[in-house]
């Protein structure tokens, strides 16, 4: 095992994706002789060149279509976009386009495509810099959708990424490119469509995943404090969803929090709540609870910012609430 | 800035400029007569199947027939073509069989496309004819892309991506053209300026007299082509291809031709444009344009023209009778295939949930009509 940040376990899984298939190119704004707005990609041009690591005019739709274009004949295009938050100007290309083309040619066409970038909240950057987009994504038949919590979980997830033959929104916590983690020394790939319990327990399920892992892990301690064992699980896919692990926790524990930075309408939590009440009706000691963003776009000033964001106080309040503590 | 519309031929299929006229064989001009009038005879067939109710929706290409297939003929088998969706002779060109074609348009068990897609949006990947994307203009940017994969891997193919003049309007237009000329692709971005998007003249699009000027802010060559002389969309095609595999980059191509039937099955231009326009164009019909071009070569004598119509009308006779005697449902379990490349858990249970709903309620029939 070695330590390595967030940001350079991606730089790993695309590189050494790279060196295997030159089939394999990296398409995005700044990803070149910046070396990727958020230096996922540093090294990278000089190593493959210009032909495979390109820098792009500022044009979401332009290099997310080209990228669909190039999938199509045999390219197999990861795509960096400079943030999710700006994926929507390329929402047709995405939704129409990426997720459909498979299915509206009867299987003719395959995309193997990825469609990779941080999102979720920053630090005091406000409502067009700081939103959770994977419920959007995870709506939509054809896509996948992929939120790695760590830097193990980052390289192995994004080596299946690019190996799989699907269109993948693969969404990186933007403040989570500087942590540290330990990853394997050898050559390791994290299957998609599989959760992970990130700390076994007894008492409580905590579902998070992304960011929200840190906070339901920090949760996790704050409770055996108390003498609570929580159990935290990150789905890690969020489409495909791996609902058996989730359901196995919850039967377990017969407790279920889930934690998500996303806005409460129509979030990946309520369908969790949904398939988790459902199939673990007759295991629960009391309803299944969430803990979300605030309904709103994001502010920019750090006191009001902090106030929409999960927290551990408040998810610690939340468990025990739902252990009938409070 | 004034630009000289391209031609070969006048509205008499008189040659006016030997120096562009492609050197085609006797068998090449038949069979480009050929498929032209296989588009016209065989929209007029489907859009009658359309009024009788016996499919959902079409969209001819009359008037325009030059202007696709001229660009079809251009281009080697091994290029790519990404159609809009009134290009299908293109594809007919390349030997789309007719009985497929029409299995598609009743989306029947015999269509590729499985019963997925709206008549006429066709998808061909064997004979490099990608699938037809809805959204106005939202294609182009994969014929970019097509082309660029064919400069990264240095295959000499070309992609080119027909649209109308409405989608240059669209924003994706204008990334794609700038894309395409910033990394020199080899790329056609083919316009045909058919004068109407649904019921927008062109003069409703943009204030610039000509879209092929849009080029040269990309930095590119435009071409301004007469769409409804078929040599001379040959000539231009060539030449932009050329270009493209020579590794010059893209060319942007204005072909100007006129929409003379409606936007679609379910649109009436009666109402908002003067018949009168429709009927000036058919005096420059392509068709008939080509055909005094061969008869004045001696290609085309009457009884290679009674003959060919005569053999389409017995092609299309069969072949409905063809698509209109398969199975018209598609297997109910290919409504899980083709999601992914592979069919994930969650799709595999509803597909079993369906089973059973059948084995206990029977399968759901649509009303007719």
């Amino acid at each position: 095992m070695r330590t390595v940040a967030f940001r350079e376990a991606l730089n790993e899984a695309i590189a050494e994706e790279m060196e295997k298939d030159d089939r394999i190119f990296l398409m995005g704004e700044e990803v070149g002789h910046y070396d990727g707005a958020y230096k996922v990609s540093k090294g990278l041009l000089k190593r493959f060149g210009e032909k495979r690591v390109i820098d792009t005019p500022i044009a979401e739709g332009g290099f997310v279509g080209v990228g669909i274009g190039a999938a199509m004949v045999g390219l197999r295009p990861i795509i960096e976009l400079m943030t999710w938050n700006f994926s929507f100007v390329a929402a047709d290309q995405l939704i129409n386009n990426a997720a459909k083309i498979r299915q509206m040619s009867g299987g003719q066409f395959t995309l193997p495509i990825v469609f990779r970038g941080p999102g979720g909240s920053a630090h005091m950057l406000a409502a067009q810099h700081s939103q959770s987009t994977e419920a959007l994504w995870a709506h939509i038949p054809g896509l996948k959708v992929v939120m790695p919590a760590n830097p193990k979980d980052a390289k192995g997830l994004l080596k299946s990424a690019i190996r799989d033959n699907n269109p993948i929104v693969f969404i990186e916590g933007e403040v989570l490119y500087a942590d540290q983690g330990e990853i394997p020394d050898g050559e390791y790939t994290i299957p998609l469509g599989v959760a992970e319990v990130k700390r076994p327990g007894t008492d409580i399920t905590l579902i998070g995943w992304s960011k929200m892992v840190k906070i339901a892990l920090a949760t996790a301690d704050a409770l055996a404090a108390e003498g609570i064992e929580a159990e935290v699980v990150d789905p890690r896919t969020i489409r495909p969803l791996d609902e058996e692990l989730l359901v196995e926790s919850v039967k377990k524990t017969k407790r279920c929090l889930i934690i998500e930075e996303g806005w409460p309408f129509n979030g990946v939590g309520a369908e969790i709540a949904y398939r988790i009440g459902r199939r673990c009706f007759d295991d629960l000691d009391a309803p299944v609870e969430r803990l979300t963003g605030a309904d709103m776009p994001m502010p920019y000033n750090h006191h009001l910012e902090q106030q929409c964001i999960p927290d551990v106080p408040r998810a610690v309040a939340a468990a025990k609430k739902l252990l009938y503590l409070e | 800035m004034k630009l000289e519309v391209t031609r070969v031929i006048d509205d008499e299929g008189r040659v006016l400029h030997p120096e562009r006229e492609p050197a085609l064989s006797s068998d090449e001009l038949r069979r480009l007569y050929r498929t032209m009038l296989l588009v016209r005879i065989l929209d007029e067939r489907m859009l009658r199947l359309r009024m009788q109710g016996r499919m959902g929706f079409y969209l001819t290409s009359l008037g325009e027939e030059a202007t696709h297939i001229g660009a079809a003929h251009a281009l080697r088998d091994a290029d790519w073509i990404y159609p809009a969706y009134r290009e299908i002779g293109a594809a007919l060109f390349r030997g789309y069989p007719l009985g497929t074609f029409m299995c598609q348009l009743f989306g029947n068990s015999e269509d590729p496309v499985k019963g997925r897609q709206m008549p006429v949006h066709h998808s061909v990947k064997r004979l490099n004819f990608v699938s037809v994307s809805s959204p106005v203009g939202s294609h182009i940017p994969h014929a970019v892309g097509t082309a660029w994969a064919a400069k990264l891997q240095k295959t000499q193919d070309v992609a080119l991506a027909f649209f109308g003049e409405g989608a240059s309007s669209t924003p994706i237009f204008h990334v794609s053209a700038n894309f395409a000329a910033l990394y020199k692709v080899p790329a056609i971005l083919l316009c045909r300026n058919n004068g109407w998007a649904i019921s927008v003249p062109s003069s409703g699009q943009t204030a610039t007299p000509t879209f092929a000027q849009k080029a040269i802010a990309y930095g590119m060559p435009g071409v301004l082509v007469d769409g409804n002389d078929i040599l001379a969309m040959i000539h231009v095609v060539r030449e932009a291809a050329a270009r493209g595999r020579r590794g010059e980059g893209p060319t942007l191509i204005e072909a100007r031709t006129y929409r003379r039937g409606a936007h679609s099955s379910s649109d009436d231009p009666s109402k908002y444009r003067d018949p009168a326009e429709p009927k000036e164009w058919e005096r420059r019909d392509p068709i008939d344009r080509f055909l005094k071009y061969g008869q004045a070569r001696g290609v085309f004598d009457a009884e290679f023209v009674a003959h060919t119509r005569q053999e389409i009308n017995r092609e299309i006779g069969e072949a409905l009778i063809y698509a209109e005697s398969r199975p018209p449902k598609p297997p109910l379990h290919s409504l899980f295939e083709d999601v992914y490349a592979e069919i994930p858990r969650h799709l595999r249970e509803q597909a079993a949930g369906l089973e059973a709903e059948i084995a206990r309620h029977g399968e759901k029939v649509p009303p007719r009509g």
